[in-house]
């Protein structure tokens, strides 16, 4: 482990420097909000690798970049964006460095709200005073605290009561300027047996250093079934730190699936809290090479009876890339009958690439089924050595079955145009680096 | 069968091979021409599926001494993917499960990979399918087995299908089927000797690797070959297998130690 100077104060009071300039809410609580995150923000420290759920992720690089908050012109045509677009996402919210983009954002679902926050706030004051920040907690999360205290806007899902959403809902963040934080904020509200797919896409236009604090929060009331698929392709030399929570009413369904490309350094952070009969699986991979980190923490909490979880969480690490993963499982008193299944399976494809994996399972009760596993390796060479009997180059067999080991969890992807690309991106990286 | 005037296709002379320093293969001697069907038998543990292996390339096994050639050319010095260009297939006993990768994309891939090597025309996805389709029939298999993934979540019979499936589409001038038979019902048999049998012609040869007779019984040898410790200790014809089935392997072994005796 390194050792990491003490970080001054002084940095994260340059964080909050542009905080005043946030414009006060007509809604007080909003306003209150703010000002107890600043608080919070002022007790804490960024963490270091002697904090323990940051021991393998060192931030003092992050703490050397002097980032601005990001500036609110937008000066994007929707050609430069294009390509980003999702086909099947006829939904689609814009965030330019955190702020909203409405000319670059189309809606056309009817059943479901689909907006910005600012927009939402008086018709839905006491619906969004409910939930907004209640999911993801600010306490000790010095993060997500920071993102509170400049939340002004967000991306905001709401579905009413038994709708299906028609099609996926594409949040699209895209980071245009350098050295500077900017702070995504999305909540997404499922009523009763409600039913959506939301693409939360990270992007970049440019290749310098910059600093994304995200914050998303679910919210599934029963019988509610959401499909959350995250995808953070970041710039090479972008720091993305997100923290998710998803609470989950009696019999929802949460399916996440994230993909962690990009950034030099990454954390994600994601927590789920199952009720009775709820049912999650929180499905992950990342793919990094050169000096790249990424690092997923989960935390699934079975707090009810008879609730289901699984997690199957993919690294491939090429180069002298790092790669974290730490996944509780929480089965608290009298979830009885919980269903638990973990599974960590990372590809070391160089000497130098590196994993650090810690399954952590905190079980309070007997009546369960949980079972969790790491395995860290090369690729099986009777693998390689049937591929080239069957006339395969070396080299190409090696690129077939890291593309295999990663398109394991692309194909749980439930859009197929997204699963396609990402599909092609991933096979256009193994043939690069092999 | 056996013709006059066949050309040889394998000769392999006192090959030597160990595995992480333990030799296996002890003074293998071999010869294949074309048309002939040869049955290697022996106990688990005698070195058949071994010597299959060394014959593919695979990366765990050293030679230590000996020669192979394959159509006159020198085989171990050939990477595996070279082999297979070249005209050699080696059907599995457990072929490899690779989730992710779609079965019809990867049989396309071998397949024109293979062409390309032999200076032949590549098909593109349409004319694939429909070429492959063809073959599927041979071995009646369903449709939608192309849509899977490379052998995951196929069953025994499924995947040794899958195997001749691939030698149907490379068409090796020479097949090894190890233990092909093994894990296999009785339709499941019947059908993929009906496959080989469709397959072997005069210019090509096939060696089964096999501890039982079963598979004899649909795909006729012209040779049959004991392997003992790592050799072969004694060869003959069909009826030989039909007497170790019957009497066992021991008998082979004695009649060896002896002559063995009587020659020292």
């Amino acid at each position: 482990m390194s050792v990491v100077a003490q970080p001054s104060s002084g940095y994260l009071q340059s964080l909050l420097a542009g905080q005043p300039k946030v414009a006060a809410s007509k809604q007080a609580w909003l306003n209150k909000l703010r000002s107890s995150a600043v608080e919070t923000v002022s007790e804490l420290t960024i963490p270091t690798t002697r904090d323990e759920e940051w021991r393998f992720t060192d931030l003092s690089m992050l703490t050397k970049v002097s980032l601005q908050p990001a500036h609110g012109e937008i000066n994007l045509s929707a050609s430069e964006i294009k390509r980003f677009y999702i086909k099947e996402a006829s939904n689609r919210l814009v965030f330019v460095d955190g702020v909203y983009a409405p000319a670059l954002s189309t809606v056309v679902a009817k059943e479901i709200i689909v907006s910005n926050l600012a927009s939402e706030l008086a018709k839905n004051s006491t619906l969004l005073q409910q939930h907004l920040a209640q999911q993801s907690k600010i306490e000790g999360n010095v993060f997500a605290a920071l993102n509170t205290a400049y939340l002004r806007d967000a991306a905001l899902i709401l579905l009413p009561r038994d709708t299906q959403a028609k099609a996926p809902v594409h949040l699209l963040f895209i980071a245009t300027q350098k050295e500077v934080v900017s702070y995504p904020r999305t909540l997404v509200l499922a009523d009763n047996g409600s039913e959506a797919t939301v693409i939360e896409d990270y992007v970049s236009l440019q290749d310098e250093a910059y600093f994304t604090n995200a914050v998303t929060e679910f919210v599934l009331a029963d019988n509610a079934r959401l499909h959350h698929v995250r995808i953070q392709r970041e710039g090479g030399k972008a720091f993305h730190i997100a923290n998710c929570a998803a609470t989950l009413s009696r019999y929802s369904n949460y399916q996440s699936v994230s993909i962690a490309l990009g950034a030099r350094i990454s954390r994600y952070n994601l927590n789920v809290k199952l009720a009775e009969g709820a049912e999650c699986s929180a499905d992950g991979l990342a793919m990094i090479s050169a000096r790249q980190l990424a690092d997923t923490h989960t935390c699934i909490d079975h707090a009810q009876p008879n609730a289901i979880s699984r997690q199957l969480h993919k690294c491939v690490v090429d180069g002298g890339a790092h790669a974290v993963f730490n996944g509780k499982i929480m089965v608290r008193h009298g979830a009885h009958h919980t269903d638990s299944q973990q599974s960590n399976r990372t590809l070391l494809l160089s000497d130098k690439a590196h994993v650090d994996t810690k399954p952590q399972l905190e079980i309070f009760n007997d009546d369960v089924k949980c079972t969790h596993g790491a395995t860290i390796g090369q690729l099986d060479h009777d693998e390689v050595f049937y591929l080239q009997s069957r006339g395969v180059p070396h080299a190409q067999a090696l690129n077939m079955l890291t593309y295999a080991f990663a398109a394991e969890i692309i194909e749980r992807i439930p859009v197929p145009s997204l699963k396609h690309s990402l599909e092609q991106n991933v096979l256009e990286q193994t043939s690069t680096q092999l | 069968m056996i013709y006059p005037d066949s050309k040889t296709i394998l000769e392999v002379r006192n090959l030597c091979a160990s595995v992480e320093g333990t030799p296996i293969l002890k003074n293998m001697n071999f010869t294949v021409k074309s048309g002939e069907v040869h049955a290697i038998m022996g106990l688990n543990g005698s070195g058949k599926s071994t010597f299959s292996k060394v014959l593919a390339g695979h990366p765990d096994y050293e030679i230590t001494s000996g020669i192979v050639l394959f159509e006159g050319k020198n085989l171990l010095e050939m990477e595996p993917e070279e082999r297979a260009r070249t005209g050699l297939f080696l059907a599995f006993q457990y072929p490899i499960e690779i989730p992710g990768v779609g079965n019809s994309q990867f049989l396309r891939l071998m397949y024109n990979t293979v062409q390309t090597h032999r200076g032949k025309e590549e098909l593109d996805p349409l004319e694939f399918d429909d070429f492959v389709r063809d073959k599927m029939k041979l071995l009646e298999m369903r449709e939608d087995f192309l849509d899977r993934s490379v052998n995951a979540g196929f069953s025994g019979g499924e995947k040794k299908r899958n195997e001749i499936l691939q030698m149907a589409l490379l068409e090796p001038s020479l097949a090894i089927l190890d233990e092909t038979d093994s894990g296999l019902d009785i339709d499941a048999l019947r059908i993929v000797a009906q496959g080989v049998n469709q397959l072997a012609n005069k210019d090509n040869a096939i060696i089964m690797v096999t501890h039982y007779q079963r598979l004899l019984n649909y795909i006729v040898p012209d040779f049959v070959h004991v392997m003992v410790d790592g050799r072969i200790i004694k060869s003959g014809g069909k009826e030989l297998a039909l007497e170790l089935e019957s009497r066992g392997y021991n008998w082979v072994s004695d009649e060896y130690k002896a002559a063995s005796r009587v020659a020292a």
